[in-house]
């Protein structure tokens, strides 16, 4: 083995570590919703190959509403869904579309695209 | 209209939550709420405020700058909602949804545009790419043979053809893949950006400066550069990888004109390009298709109604501005604008858009009427009940958009495998090109290792996965909905498939729930028609039920009536009274004993048909015996076939009713069910049906939304029978819009079809990811000698998706109704 082949390995093998660590390890970036006066949690997401943010800290038992800005118009975030709460919404390209729910567990559940490709996460606390 | 007041509020009320609130104030003042967004201060509100009230029509306009929303006062005859929208944009501020407001189809229109244009800067990208990448992959096919390519500035042709490719083409790949990267996330852009970007910036790199990749290649110097011959050919020809063939002509010819000639792989980075272009266009197209069944059912609706005004006047009203308790009317031919009740007029209607039920319905004063079905030869006038999102079509449409969203248990590991997939295939793709750089003969490893490596990222294909089973449930639950079925979603599907057991109700689901007219015996002397045309006569002005079963049933053998004088109804025995100077009296057995009419056998002739649970009534004329009317529940016309078609899909079907096990046999004879569940009471459904679960039976419970609720809610699928009204059946997994057992059949048909697609759909997904990524890895290159250039996985990449959405779409013409046979 010469000195390009050993090279490549170990750079091979740190690359395999740092997409490991990359993709697996991560955390998003948190969001807070936050209640307004008239007692709803808001939380504005940015869609775009992905949730932005895409862990939403919520309290149970008050509504939420999550206004999904869909910032582009590529197939795969077409839609929302959150299987826990029995919620799917087409968000047009574009636009701002409202997800109104109340949380009344506490938890983690995550929401994805309609193909499951892009995930999100709310943590619903006490 | 001060009846229809608190109706009114508490639809409104629901409206504001979602849209906008519209209460009519008087007869000519309309008060609407619109939301208003952009506001920063009270200051802005101000402005909205003065906006609004200088347009004309407008009485009051108050803008709310904490709950940013305005309530506007206006006059509908000199504004609409469209010009206070306007308004408000042009003081600079926006209303959101103010418009689309009760109305689904301005979202459908909007992302259909959406659609178009995605597909039309698809189809843009694709052509380019098309046309330069075409003359680069015949340079890269010529494998040398080709004497014209033989010229020291081919490569430079190639990255000069490549770069818009990349550049303009690829780029929603790669801004794709950076806006997931920053999300810490990869999809198929990532594979595409990372497969296509590694090939093009090698070749870039051995064109630009080939003694750099040259020297990476080897030491020795036979092998470290090749011919321009040699150049394409490995690149096209996965043999190059084996030594043997380096060993060939082209190694020695190690240079032109003193530059070292390296392979490049232009053609891989454009090709590829192209080709998944081409793919995310057909699927877009494909997928645009997938939602036909809401644009269908959302084009079905009228845009304008005739509204009758109190003092007479016609009015064109756009739909989204009826209110409820507005008087409509309806033209021959014409398409019903909303929900109500008929006032007066009567006209046949079609109602098959919405039921999938062939036959018109006729309409008349009293009955119900539903909007987007279409009037036909007659005229009527009706009262709005319903109006905007509360219509049974809006209603249908959003339950198929949320139906079509829930998830298929099937599709659980596929879910789970497209969250992970993308990253484990950039680890498999790493460790591809590590392995072939160690083990491929030390002239080309490189190249071998690079090749591999790019074929791994291009073919795995995460989107074959994600869309089996929504495309599949998308198309099935609309098709279902065309053809008056709604099914709640993919699970409700896919517990359809699994039935063995369908429960059917008997009272309203197998019968009409109302009495008909079974038989009628004439006694000599008479006919038939004359005995029912005497007996409906008197009847016409009872309003027993029993009697307006043998009136309805006169009309229907168009018979006409005769005026009666006298007419005197006995609670509990019968009616009598005098016409065409007879004196005609119908009634029961002691009713005609009381009169002292000799009945002639006809008491037999009763008894008989009360084994068979048939209420008799006699009729009398002029103190004579005239003959007989059974009524009984009348069974469903198509009650039997459909029956017979669940038992052909090879359920077993069970009747379950609060009537005595007599009655119940009877009907159960006559449909063809053997198994009866007679003498429930309403409380007990529930009950029997969890027994037949406990006999390991998945059931189907087929009844009415209401007086069944619990039995649905416990059956595994229930299936609610609607009046055509009443949509929305909690209970229920499935609602069928009108009450024929023949949704039934296409419910569970198509369950099982569905099911079929995905179960398709997903062994093609997966099979195809987990034989083509080792393929393209060259994992069966040691045993076989088989590997995957990245052009083939390009083409592969994209047809795997087409091709599963193409699947999906074959579920559009599922054949609704029994067993392939319709008669639309």
């Amino acid at each position: 083995m010469d000195a390009a082949a050993i090279f490549v390995l170990v750079s091979g093998v740190l690359l395999i570590g740092f997409v490991v660590w990359f993709f697996f390890m991560g955390e998003g970036e948190r969001g807070e919703a936050r209640a307004d006066e008239s007692g709803v949690q808001k939380i504005r997401v940015t869609v775009k190959a992905g949730y932005t943010p895409d862990v939403i800290v919520l309290k149970k038992g008050v509504p939420v509403e999550l206004d999904f800005y869909r910032d582009e118009a590529a197939g795969c975030s077409e839609r929302v869904v959150f299987p826990d709460f029995g919620i799917s919404r087409s968000l047009p390209a574009f636009e701002t579309t409202p997800v109104r729910f109340t949380p009344e567990r506490e938890g983690e559940f995550t929401f994805t695209c309609g193909m499951s490709m892009l995930r999100g996460k709310l943590v619903v606390e006490a | 209209m001060p009846a229809t007041t608190e109706n009114e509020t508490s639809d409104g009320v629901r409206a504001a939550e979602t849209r906008r609130v519209e209460l009519p104030i008087t007869g000519e003042t309309r008060r609407v709420e619109l939301p208003i967004t952009g506001m920063t201060c009270a200051a802005c509100a101000r402005r909205v405020e003065r906006g609004l009230s200088k347009t004309p029509g407008v009485g009051a306009a108050n803008v709310n700058f904490a709950t940013a929303r305005a309530t506007v006062e206006y006059d509908p005859r000199r504004t609409d909602v469209q010009r206070l929208v306007e308004a408000v944009e042009g003081v600079g501020y926006g209303t959101p949804g103010a418009l689309a407001g009760d109305d689904a189809r301005a979202a459908v229109e909007q992302e259909e545009a959406a659609r178009r244009a995605e597909r039309r800067d698809l189809a843009r990208r694709f052509t380019v790419a098309a046309v330069l990448s075409l003359p680069v992959l015949i340079i890269a096919m010529s494998h040398g043979r080709v004497a014209l390519f033989n010229v020291w500035w081919i490569n430079w042709l190639q990255l000069a053809l490549t770069a818009p490719v990349v550049f303009y083409s690829g780029a929603p790949f790669y801004s794709g893949a950076w806006a997931a990267l920053r999300h810490r996330a990869a999809d198929m852009n990532t594979l595409i950006a990372t497969g296509t970007g590694a090939a093009f910036v090698y070749s870039v790199v051995a064109t630009v400066a080939p003694r750099l990749v040259a020297a990476g290649e080897t030491t020795d110097a036979g092998g470290m550069t090749m011919s321009g011959a040699m150049t394409n050919g490995m690149t096209t020809n996965g043999a190059a990888m084996s030594g043997a063939v380096m060993s060939g002509a082209g190694a020695n010819a190690a240079s032109m004109n003193g530059v070292p000639m390296v392979p490049v792989y232009f053609e891989a980075a454009s090709v590829i390009i192209a080709l998944i272009l081409l793919g995310r266009l057909l699927e877009a197209r494909a997928r645009g298709r997938t939602t036909d069944a809401i644009k269908k059912l959302l084009g079905l609706q009228a845009r304008t109604a005739r509204v009758v005004r109190a003092d007479g006047r016609h009015e064109d009203v756009p739909v989204e501005d009826l209110m409820v308790g507005d008087v409509i009317l309806v033209r021959p031919g014409e398409k019903i604008p909303t929900d109500g009740v008929v006032t007066e007029g009567r006209s046949s209607v079609d109602e098959s858009m919405l039921t999938g039920e062939g036959l018109p319905v006729e309409k008349k004063a009293g009955d119900e009427v539903v909007g987007a079905t279409v009037n036909g030869a007659g005229s009527f006038q009706f009262r709005a009940t319903r109006v905007g999102r509360d219509t049974v079509l809006q209603q249908i449409v959003r339950m198929v958009e949320e139906a079509q969203g829930r998830r298929a248990p099937i599709a659980r590991l596929a879910d789970v495998v497209s969250g992970y997939f993308t990253p484990v295939v950039i680890l498999v793709a790493v460790l591809t090109f590590v392995v072939w750089f160690a083990v491929a003969p030390a002239d080309v490893r490189l190249a071998a290792a690079l090749v591999h490596m790019v074929s791994v990222l291009i073919i795995a294909c995460p989107c074959a996965l994600g869309l089996a089973t929504p495309t599949a449930v998308m198309v099935g639950t609309g098709r279902g909905a065309e053809s008056g079925v709604l099914i709640r979603g993919g699970e409700a599907l896919e517990t359809a498939h699994k039935v063995q057991t369908v429960v059917l109700d008997k009272t309203g689901t197998i019968t009409e729930g109302r009495p008909g007219v079974t038989d009628i015996v004439a006694a000599d002397g008479f006919d038939e028609d004359e005995l029912l045309r005497l007996a409906a006569s008197v009847e016409r002005a009872s309003e027993h039920p029993l009697g307006e079963s043998i009136v309805r049933r006169a009309q229907e053998r168009g018979l006409s009536f005769s005026r009666v004088e006298n007419f005197r109804a006995l609670a509990g025995h019968g009616v009598e009274a005098e016409t065409e100077g007879r004196r005609v009296t119908v009634g029961n057995l002691r009713m005609m004993e009381e009169r002292g009419v000799h009945l002639d056998g006809m008491g037999e002739r009763a008894a008989s048909l009360a084994s068979e649970a048939k209420t008799t009534m006699f009729v009398s004329v002029d103190g004579r015996a005239a003959g007989l009317v059974a009524v009984a529940d009348e069974i469903k016309p198509e009650s039997r076939e459909a029956i017979a078609a669940l038992k052909r899909l090879g359920l077993e079907v069970v009747m379950m009713t609060g009537d005595n096990l007599r009655t119940a046999e009877t009907v159960a004879r006559a449909v063809g069910v053997e198994r009866v569940l007679a003498e429930v009471l309403p409380e007990g459904k529930a009950v029997e049906v969890k027994k037949l679960q406990a006999e390991g039976k998945i059931v189907a419970m087929v009844g009415d939304g209401i007086n069944d609720a619990p039995a649905l809610a416990q059956a595994d699928v229930g299936i609610a029978v609607g009046t055509g009204t009443d949509i929305a059946v909690e209970a229920a997994s499935i609602t069928l819009v009108r009450g024929s057992l023949r949704g039934v059949v296409t419910a569970i048909a198509l369950s099982r079809e569905t099911m079929r697609v995905i179960k398709q759909n997903l062994f093609w997904a997966f099979v195809y990811n987990t034989l083509g990524i080792p393929l393209a890895a060259g994992a069966f290159y040691p045993l076989l000698g088989w590997t995957l250039k990245p052009v083939y996985a390009s083409a592969a990449m994209a047809l795997s998706s087409v091709s599963v959405v193409t699947n999906s779409l074959r579920l559009r013409r599922f054949k609704a109704g029994l067993m392939g046979r319709r008669e639309r």
